[in-house]
């Protein structure tokens, strides 16, 4: 699969999502953040939107913790993100 | 026309949508040993019925007693006299046998101390005929929607179901007769069109609400399902009415909980009144949903809204102690800020009423049968869930409804099929020579376009013309010009211009199909509500306001009878509610008051 198809995918798997929240979220995050992450990031934040929402948004919300700790860096840089 | 070739794959059954009445639907047909397929635009567990949060209603009586006939007296004042009560008969006392069945495959839910479903209240549901509230609920903490996905998909992945996952249905297949024969649906990873060949064909694709600018409705939601149905002729039921809610962030649609205002938010307009205090001077920010709904609508109409286009108004919370917000309203904050860009300590939250829940769609009867205008079934074709109108939810949805409706109708979906194929009613009639034409003469459409409209403005576009026009607090001349308006755009939407015409993963072009069901509910939203001359339940017209002979604005003599929309000519019917239900006597028309 090319790079683009592969980028395609991922969007649809952040932005058609059980929940609106997350929709908006990872969105975003692809369009803003997404471009300069490292590979490892990168590869980290697929495996992320690969979760169910109910299993991300408390990673994201921070009321559960993160043991990786890539996922960690990108978790925080997930929090940065404000949907305009 | 010439016969355009595609790929026909064969089953006995195909499911649109794999969502809870989905899931529910597909358990029934693979467990009777039907070769069954379900598509589905994302992953299963994926599906927007995570999102219920609140529970499922039965009257199990288990904390105290309760009645099937209490529920379903609940259920009729809640659709405002709009809900046809012989499904609605059928739906409640269905709802303990659902829920029991869901428990057996293995549904979480919460317990009493004995071990019984433990069961809590929740606002319209009442005991006695509207003596006082029962707990009717039954809940898995508040992943009730999430746990119940769960379940559902596990059982069916015992049961074999064939699921297609990525793949998106794009149009009916209909013969001469009528009669539905099957889909035609899009691989997104290979770009491939297959036509699903199928005895019989259940919608499950959920809501629409995101034809509306503010939504709580994840992306998914784009009437799928009701966009095929009016393409292949099928008339869209009582499709003015739709839930909302008064508190989603502007902009964003994410929700706001009412608790907010429990905990003292006060709501301002552009003046930084506190202009509850005009609409309900007891209540205050506390009065109903409907109420405070439109008092923003208002306050935004006459100029008095927030920011540079005087669109929202402001959800006050900065005069409480940022030691109770960070303690009472953690995860409110978190929200205002990811979704708002506002500390809630420091600024108020941009608010707007925002829509949540569809009660029109694909009109069936209670055995999940879509139903032509004179009520006789479409061959071949049933629906459940949001994408159906049973009519249950009539003008207004009683909360925790919408997953019973889920599991009620996606199994009574289920065992009509079963019948009709095993009565030999339905076998695998011939497709006829042209099935994929209409479907390919859109893709190519698509493709060929240039110099077309973009699909990202238009469907911003559209969106904004529901949420201005069609809102939550409905305006005739509002109403008038925003019919000229939808009008308008379905001319752009049929010029949608994509720049990639790739075939792995082309999004834009998924994208671009998604809007062409959009502007079809968006149409049969606007032009039922502009033709409803009352209020009744979630839809509410200023031209219609309260009085002696038409309380709270509903008019029986005039408008109590379901709207059929027909894509054709934009053609309005009506039809007779069915107030005749099962087996019990007839809920004789009321005052709609809590």
């Amino acid at each position: 699969m090319e790079d683009r198809q592969r980028l395609n995918r991922l969007r649809w798997r952040c932005t058609r999502r059980a929940m609106l929240e997350m929709d908006l979220l990872l969105g975003e995050f692809l369009d803003r953040v997404f471009p300069t992450l490292t590979p490892a990031q990168a590869d980290s934040f697929v495996a992320l939107a690969d979760m169910e929402d109910l299993e991300l948004w408390p990673l994201v919300n921070g009321s559960r913790e993160c043991a990786d700790p890539v996922q960690a860096e990108v978790l925080a840089l997930l929090r940065t993100v404000r949907v305009k | 026309m010439s016969k355009l070739s595609i790929p026909v794959r064969k089953f006995d059954a195909v499911i649109v949508g794999a969502g809870g009445s989905g899931l529910r639907a597909a358990i029934q047909l693979s467990e009777a040993g039907l070769k069954t397929a379900v598509l589905s635009k994302v992953f299963p567990t994926r599906s927007h019925t995570v999102a219920a949060q609140g529970g499922v209603s039965a009257s199990l009586g288990n904390s105290e007693e309760d009645h099937w006939h209490w529920h379903m007296y609940d259920t009729v004042k809640g659709s405002d006299w709009l809900g046809d009560q012989d499904a609605i008969e059928y739906m409640c006392r269905k709802a303990p046998e659902v829920v029991v069945e869901l428990e057996h495959f293995g549904m979480p839910f919460d317990r009493t101390d004995e071990g019984k479903i433990y069961q809590r209240p929740f606002g319209g549901h009442m005991s006695n005929f509207g003596e006082k509230p029962v707990r009717r609920a039954c809940a898995a903490a508040d992943r009730t929607g999430h746990a119940m996905l769960h379940a559902l998909y596990q059982r069916n992945v015992r049961a074999n179901t064939q699921f297609f996952v990525e793949w998106m249905a794009l149009d009916l297949i209909r013969d001469e007769s009528g009669q539905v024969l099957g889909v035609i649906a899009l691989e997104m990873e290979t770009g491939e069109v297959v036509a699903f060949h199928a005895k019989a064909t259940v919608f499950a694709t959920g809501g629409a609400g995101r034809i509306f600018y503010s939504s709580t409705n994840a992306f998914i939601n784009t009437g799928d399902g009701l966009g095929m149905a009016a393409r292949a002729g099928i008339a869209l039921e009582d499709m003015e009415f739709w839930q909302f809610h008064p508190t989603g962030v502007a902009g964003a649609g994410v929700l706001i909980t009412e608790g907010v205002r429990g905990e003292g938010g006060i709501l301002r307009n552009s003046t930084n009144e506190r202009f509850m205090e005009r609409y309900a001077p007891n209540a205050k920010d506390l009065a109903s949903r409907d109420v405070v709904s439109r008092a923003m609508v208002t306050e935004i109409n006459e100029g008095r809204g927030c920011g540079p286009n005087k669109d929202f108004v402001l959800l006050d919370i900065t005069h409480l102690d940022p030691a109770t917000i960070m303690k009472r309203l953690p995860g409110i904050r978190e929200i205002s800020i990811q979704f708002a860009g506002i500390d809630p300590i420091k600024a108020p939250i941009p608010v707007v009423p925002t829509c949540h829940y569809q009660m029109g769609g694909v009109p069936t009867n209670y055995k999940g049968q879509v139903v032509s205008d004179n009520g006789t079934p479409v061959r071949g074709f049933y629906a459940a869930g949001e994408v159906a109108c049973a009519s249950v939810h009539g003008a207004n949805r009683l909360g925790t409804n919408s997953l019973l409706d889920l599991l009620v109708f996606g199994k009574a979906s289920g065992d009509t099929v079963i019948e009709d194929v095993r009565s030999g009613e339905l076998g695998l009639k011939d497709l006829p020579a042209n099935f994929a034409d209409f479907t390919m003469t859109r893709l190519n459409r698509l493709n060929t376009q240039t110099g077309g409209a973009n699909v990202n403005e238009t469907r911003l576009e559209l969106q904004r013309t529901m949420q201005k026009h069609c809102g939550v607090f409905r305006f005739k001349d509002m109403l008038v010009e925003g019919v000229a308006k939808i009008l308008e755009i379905e001319k752009a939407v049929a010029r949608t211009e994509i720049k990639d015409k790739s075939q792995v993963w082309n999004t834009a072009r998924v994208e671009a199909l998604e809007l062409d069901n959009l502007i079809e509910v968006a149409k049969a939203t606007m032009v039922s509500a502009e033709a409803r001359k009352e209020s009744r339940g979630a839809h509410v017209r200023d031209d219609a306001p309260d009085t002696a002979a038409n309380p709270n604005g509903r008019d029986d003599v005039g408008w109590h009878k379901h709207t059929l929309w027909h894509r054709d000519g934009n053609q309005l019917k009506y039809k007779p509610v069915i107030m005749k239900p099962l087996s019990v006597e007839s809920i004789a028309l009321k005052t709609r008051s809590y």
